[in-house]
């Protein structure tokens, strides 16, 4: 309410009042909240570990596929803390160490590390190498101590270590020299001084390591082979007993060590079922006695009884997943076993021993989008009576993290937001009659009373209870979280897509989830194993003649990894979230190319290149095709292939030629190809302009009142290579080895517009293109710092048609046809400046009309956004800018860029694990969206120049009113004088 | 800058013994981040001087390392070269530091900050300054309201109302007459003197 346009009477006043100010973008600590939002998740958990803390809140420790550890509320589910490891720094296994440390093996086993349970912060950190590539075993044996020192047990990189669990020293550790050995498990049997080290060697070997705990000393090697080899996973039933497979899949063997003997026995699966229906795998579990097998219909669930018998204990054709072994009581241990059946998950636990008898038997009701149950964590607490209550952990298909307890779903995080792919903004629904229609103002006396506490805040003059009126007032304020469209633009949905094939809209006033709905096409199913999402576009955006129509938009996934698997689309309705229609293509999907033409119901037509070089056009309309004809000649696009270093140009020649008439199919034609010397130059980073971008006016004047004019196309790429040897990591080479060619190429022609080297310089290169400008931030090995480099490039055919009589005598060439055939001629301007920090991202503001000056947004290392204004990467800087570029605003040149810490739009917030940062425009020019994404997403309204359109949040109406009452009572005062004076000047 | 004047402690880069495997050779950076402790902290940073979320990033995120409880922190198998370590730490700003690594004569380490390229003797890192993310709110002062679109609106007024009057009070009768016809002389001002390219010719 408070942002209602003004536009016309305050624009100007406004400007002049605030140009006076500083350009920094600024934020007072109590607007926190008030425009952004921030939402921290963790990834799709990999493992959990229940904190059995007698003290202090109850909390699971987790590590995620996206390498977060954390520490969870197991009431609530919030975080108390959380680390984000390095990308290469995989998480391999957790576990908890003396009841108060999380002890974290990653990096492939090499680094160990121990947090502090209450607060996160690291207590030591070991580094473990090895002799050789290995599989990576954590052990934090709960009594094994080594003169008083808790152990831990690590097998990485082909050694065994034991790490003291209060310091992390190295107590002792012993090298598997033996050159195929693969250790599969490391047991210690409770209550003994042994470790087992039992794994393959070979392709037919077991071997068994038995060594002291206390020095290291192998104490017994054995070894057994087995003729017709093995499947490399091994089921542990009990600590001297390990079950695994035949190589075929269709021999169980059980192998026991007892007393450092290994003996074998084989059991056909044919002979515990009758039907086992193709090779069998081992589920890995530890639950002791009992392990499961899968085939292609069945989970069966076996029991190992004495002395290596086997017996089946359950065949089931549902899904079904099983949790980890949790000691009860002695010598019992319960498990959970979680299984579809349709709407609704059944849960049972049971004890190891006791197959049949469940401690426990619930039925929940789990929502269908969620997809299916992939993990189980089971956790117990001891009930008022004495008796075991259990809860358990569940983590879906869709990435979400639930807590059941009781029977019903206590908590549950989406988790699935952590890993977005593609975002895109969709509008809300205009607000008819009959649609939720904001309430109106409660009543004047209210509204007074809400404005004068605002003036009091304004003034400093308000107490502290007033200060948090205000805030509840503006936090509360019901039209920003509404769903319907609003005036200025600023409510809009965020349709996201993310890893786990799962399609959420967030709603940018709050950041609440709308709706989500789990693509069908991304489920994993029979004809399609391994779905994966790819990207996501509008399709229908109504705004002129399709009105009814919802919008919509397009999903584009795959089956496979490899770019010839076949595509799905799927539509889906975006005020809804309903999956409105889904094609399962016959060809894959390399490019998708929206066109800029639309149909009568404003459906985007989308072209698709698929792997062979044939072009399928979207929808597959006869409309569509009309449409697309007409433009057939005019439709160019670029390939790059990175890895042998070539940029092509392609058009449209003709109808497919293949044996099946399809007449939306089209074969392509290579126009012009750009190679780069694979010896000198790999190619390591392109960008376009975005697509959807306005540009206000192509004409910028210059400060001696003489006119430029940007050259603006959209089919400008910017290229960068790099010297092949330094696209390694930073400071692998030396300045002389590497250089940085940056290119600016039309990809209609091939022309390559501009070229220049860099020398001494390495990537990574990150860079963005608006108008008719780049930046692009990349390492300068001379000076050892990053650096930021600016190319304007301007029309120079235009460059004559300043004289006003020209243009009134109509004798400019302005509109002249543009082709990009014709040889432009243009110019650039470059410069470049240090930049302190790594960059993660850059993007740039994006406005309605394009009118508001730009800002960068600069994603740093350290997960935060900083917002830059454009004119610090001016190529017209100069150290002593004259008095009329000064008046233009040119900044004074300086070698490196300002980091103002105010102009952090994340202000004291961390967008961890931070990927990419979208900026949508709001329908107020001075406004632009800004949404970044990681594992946390941030969201807020970003002014460049000041919200010049509309008042600010702050602005003080009683202020306004008081004004006006002053003014009236002056009017009235002299009014009185006035005739006085008159009065007296009469008698005179 | 005057923290950083502070004196250094402990601690240098020390060559770990590599392991035998010939492609790896591995160096160990050892370091320490010291953050001045609360007191000096901003009001209303929360947490300073806390040191669970602060990382060490060596170049660019290739490898990513968090600080003991006593800010020493390390990196393990890296290669000779020149290297690039950054502190990530809510409410300071760390300028990066160049780490060299010499091949040829090995346990030759030099460390210098990037920002200001001031060498360092020891790898101990501390904040060129606290950044703060907020504006800080102006305490009220009568001067702050004038400035204000209000205030200026209202202090036009009331020089328009009270000094106009006078200043026409002033001006004698004949003076007036000429201003008036002056301003009637004038008409509509000229297109020739808007536009800026007809200004230069």
């Amino acid at each position: 309410m408070a942002t209602r346009s003004f536009f016309v009477p305050f624009l100007l006043f406004a400007l002049c009042f605030y140009s006076s100010l500083t350009p920094v973008l600024s934020l007072y600590e109590d607007q926190v909240g008030l425009m952004d939002w921030h939402q921290q998740y963790i990834g799709k958990v990999k493992q959990a570990v229940f904190s059995t803390q007698k003290t202090g809140r109850r909390r699971v420790i987790v590590s995620t596929e996206e390498n977060v550890i954390a520490s969870l509320d197991l009431r609530h589910g919030e975080i108390f803390w959380r680390h984000l490891l390095g990308s290469d720094d995989v998480i391999d296994g957790i576990d908890i160490g003396l009841g108060k440390y999380v002890i974290t093996l990653s990096s492939g086993g090499s680094v160990l590390r121990s947090w502090n349970i209450p607060d996160g912060q690291m207590v030591w950190e070991s580094f473990l190498q090895g002799p050789k590539h290995s599989k990576s075993l954590l052990l934090v044996p709960t009594n094994l101590k080594i003169e008083k020192d808790n152990v831990i047990v690590v097998f990485s990189n082909g050694r065994l270590h034991a790490v003291s669990c209060i310091d992390g020293e190295v107590l002792w550790n012993k090298d598997f020299e033996a050159e195929s050995f693969e250790a599969q498990q490391v047991i210690q049997p409770p209550g003994s001084d042994l470790i087992y080290v039992v794994g393959f060697a070979a392709s037919s070997q077991f071997e068994m390591y038995q060594i002291n705990a206390r020095n290291g000393e192998l104490l017994k090697h054995e070894r057994a082979t087995f003729s017709s080899g093995f499947l490399r996973v091994v089921s542990l039933v009990s600590s001297e007993t390990v079950v695994a497979l035949d190589s075929t899949g269709s021999i169980l063997l059980t192998i026991s060590f007892q007393n450092g003997e290994i003996s074998f026995q084989q059991t056909p699966i044919s002979n515990l079922v009758e039907d086992p229906s193709g090779p069998a795998v081992i589920l890995p579990s530890s639950v002791p006695g009992i392990f499961a097998i899968k085939t292609n219909a069945f989970t069966i669930f076996i029991r190992v009884i004495d002395e290596g018998k086997l017996e089946v204990v359950e065949k089931t054709n549902h899904e079904t997943t099983v949790s980890n072994a949790l000691p009860i009581s002695e010598g019992q241990q319960a498990f959970a076993l979680v299984q579809h059946a349709g709407s609704e998950i059944h849960l049972a636990v049971k004890i190891a021993h006791d197959w049949d008898g469940n401690l426990l038997e619930e039925s929940i009701k789990m929502d269908q989008q969620r997809g299916l149950v992939h993990k189980v964590f089971i956790n117990n607490y001891i009930r008022t009576d004495k008796s075991h209550g259990f809860r358990v952990l569940i983590v879906m298909e869709d990435h979400s993290l639930l807590l059941l307890q009781q029977g019903a779903i206590v908590w549950s995080r989406e988790d699935g937001l952590a890993s977005i792919i593609d975002v895109t903004a969709s509008e809300l629904p205009v607000e008819r009659d009959g649609v939720s229609v904001a309430k109106v103002e409660h009543n004047l006396f209210e509204w007074l009373k809400g404005h004068m506490l605002k003036l009091k805040g304004t003034l400093m003059l308000a107490s502290p209870e007033d200060v948090a009126a205000i805030q509840s007032m503006r936090l509360k304020s019901s039209e920003k979280s509404k769903l319907t469209r609003d005036h200025n633009g600023f409510r809009k949905l965020l349709v996201v897509l993310t890893r786990a094939g799962k399609l959420f809209a967030l709603h940018t006033g709050d950041g609440r989830i709308v709706w989500s709905h789990f693509l069908q096409s991304l489920h994993k199913s029979g004809t399609c194993q391994s779905p994966i999402g790819l990207n996501l576009y509008l399709w229908q955006v109504p705004h002129h003649h399709a009105m009814d129509e919802n919008p919509s938009v397009l999903v584009i996934s795959r089956c496979g990894p490899s770019s010839d698997a076949p595509a799905v689309l799927s539509f889906v309705d975006t005020y809804t979230g309903k999956e409105l229609n889904s094609l399962s293509l016959v060809h894959g999907v390399v490019q998708v190319i929206p066109l800029p033409y639309t149909d009568s119901t404003e459906q985007r037509l989308h072209l698709l290149i698929d792997s062979d070089k044939h072009a399928h056009l979207y929808p597959t309309t006869s409309e569509a095709l009309r449409i697309f004809k007409r433009e057939f000649s005019n439709i160019y696009w670029y390939s790059v292939e990175d890895h042998n270093g070539i940029i092509k140009g392609h058009a449209l020649k003709c109808k497919c030629t293949g044996e099946v008439a399809d007449e939306f199919c089209f074969d392509t034609r290579d126009l012009w190809s750009v190679v780069f010397p694979s010896e000198s130059e790999k190619i390591i980073a392109t960008v376009t302009r975005k697509l959807n971008e306005v540009v206000h006016t192509q004409a910028k004047v210059v400060a001696d009142q003489d006119v430029m004019y940007k050259y603006i196309s959209r089919n400008l790429l910017f290229v960068a290579t790099v010297a092949p040897k330094g696209s390694g990591e930073i400071g692998s080479v030396t300045p002389e080895e590497s250089w940085l060619v940056a290119y600016l190429i039309d990809t209609v022609t091939g022309r390559i517009l501009h070229r220049v080297t860099h020398h001494g310089a390495q990537g990574p290169v990150h860079a963005v293109f608006s108008e008719n400008w780049v930046v692009y931030h990349y390492f300068n090995l001379r000076a050892h710092r990053y650096e930021m480099s600016v190319i304007e490039i301007y029309d120079q055919s235009r460059a004559d048609n300043k004289d006003v009589w020209k243009l009134v005598l109509g004798k400019h060439n302005l509109t002249s046809p543009i082709s990009l055939f014709s040889r432009p001629e243009v110019i650039t301007k470059s410069q470049s400046y240090f930049f302190t920090h790594s960059v993660k991202a850059i993007a740039v503001t994006s406005t309605a009309k394009g009118i508001t000056s730009k800002q960068l947004l600069i994603g740093t290392i350290g997960d935060q956004v900083l917002a830059l204004d454009k004119r610090f990467l001016d190529p017209r800087r100069s150290v002593n800018p004259t008095q009329a570029e000064k008046e233009e605003g040119i900044i004074p040149l300086t070698d490196s860029l300002p980091i103002i810490p105010q102009s952090y739009v994340t202000h004291a917030l961390r967008v961890e694990g931070l990927r990419g940062i979208v900026t949508v425009p709001a329908k107020l020019e001075s406004t632009t969206l800004v949404f970044a994404h990681g594992v946390d997403l941030f969201f807020t309204q970003l002014a460049p120049s000041k919200t010049y359109d509309s008042l600010t949040e702050d602005f003080s109406y009683a202020l306004l009113l008081l004004t006006i009452v002053a003014l009236v009572a002056a009017i009235f005062v002299t009014w009185r004088l006035s005739e006085r004076k008159e009065l007296q000047d009469k008698w005179r | 800058m005057a923290a950083i004047s502070r004196l250094f402690l402990l601690l240098l880069m020390s060559t770990a013994p590599l392991f035998s495997s010939g492609s790896r050779n591995g160096f160990t950076i050892n370091g320490r981040v010291k953050i001045p402790q609360v007191g000096f902290g901003p009001k209303g940073f929360a947490l300073p001087g806390r040191m669970s979320n602060v990382k060490v990033i060596l170049n660019g995120g290739q490898n990513v390392t968090f600080v003991r409880p006593d800010g020493y922190f390390s990196f393990h198998n890296i290669p000779s070269g020149t290297h690039l370590i950054e502190v990530a730490a809510m409410g300071y700003f760390f300028s990066p530091v160049r780490v060299d690594f010499s091949a040829r004569n090995p346990g030759k380490v030099q460390a210098a900050l990037t920002e200001n390229r001031r060498g360092l003797s020891e790898l101990v890192l501390e904040p060129l300054r606290e950044e703060h993310y907020y504006e800080v709110r102006e305490p009220f002062s009568i001067m702050s309201l004038l400035k204000s679109p209000m205030g200026l609106m209202l202090g036009f007024m009331l020089v328009v109302a009270f000094f106009m009057p006078k200043l026409v009070e002033s001006m004698d009768a004949e003076e007036m007459r000429r201003v008036q016809e002056e301003m009637r002389g004038q008409g509509v001002p000229s297109l020739s003197g808007m536009s800026p390219g007809g200004a230069r010719n």
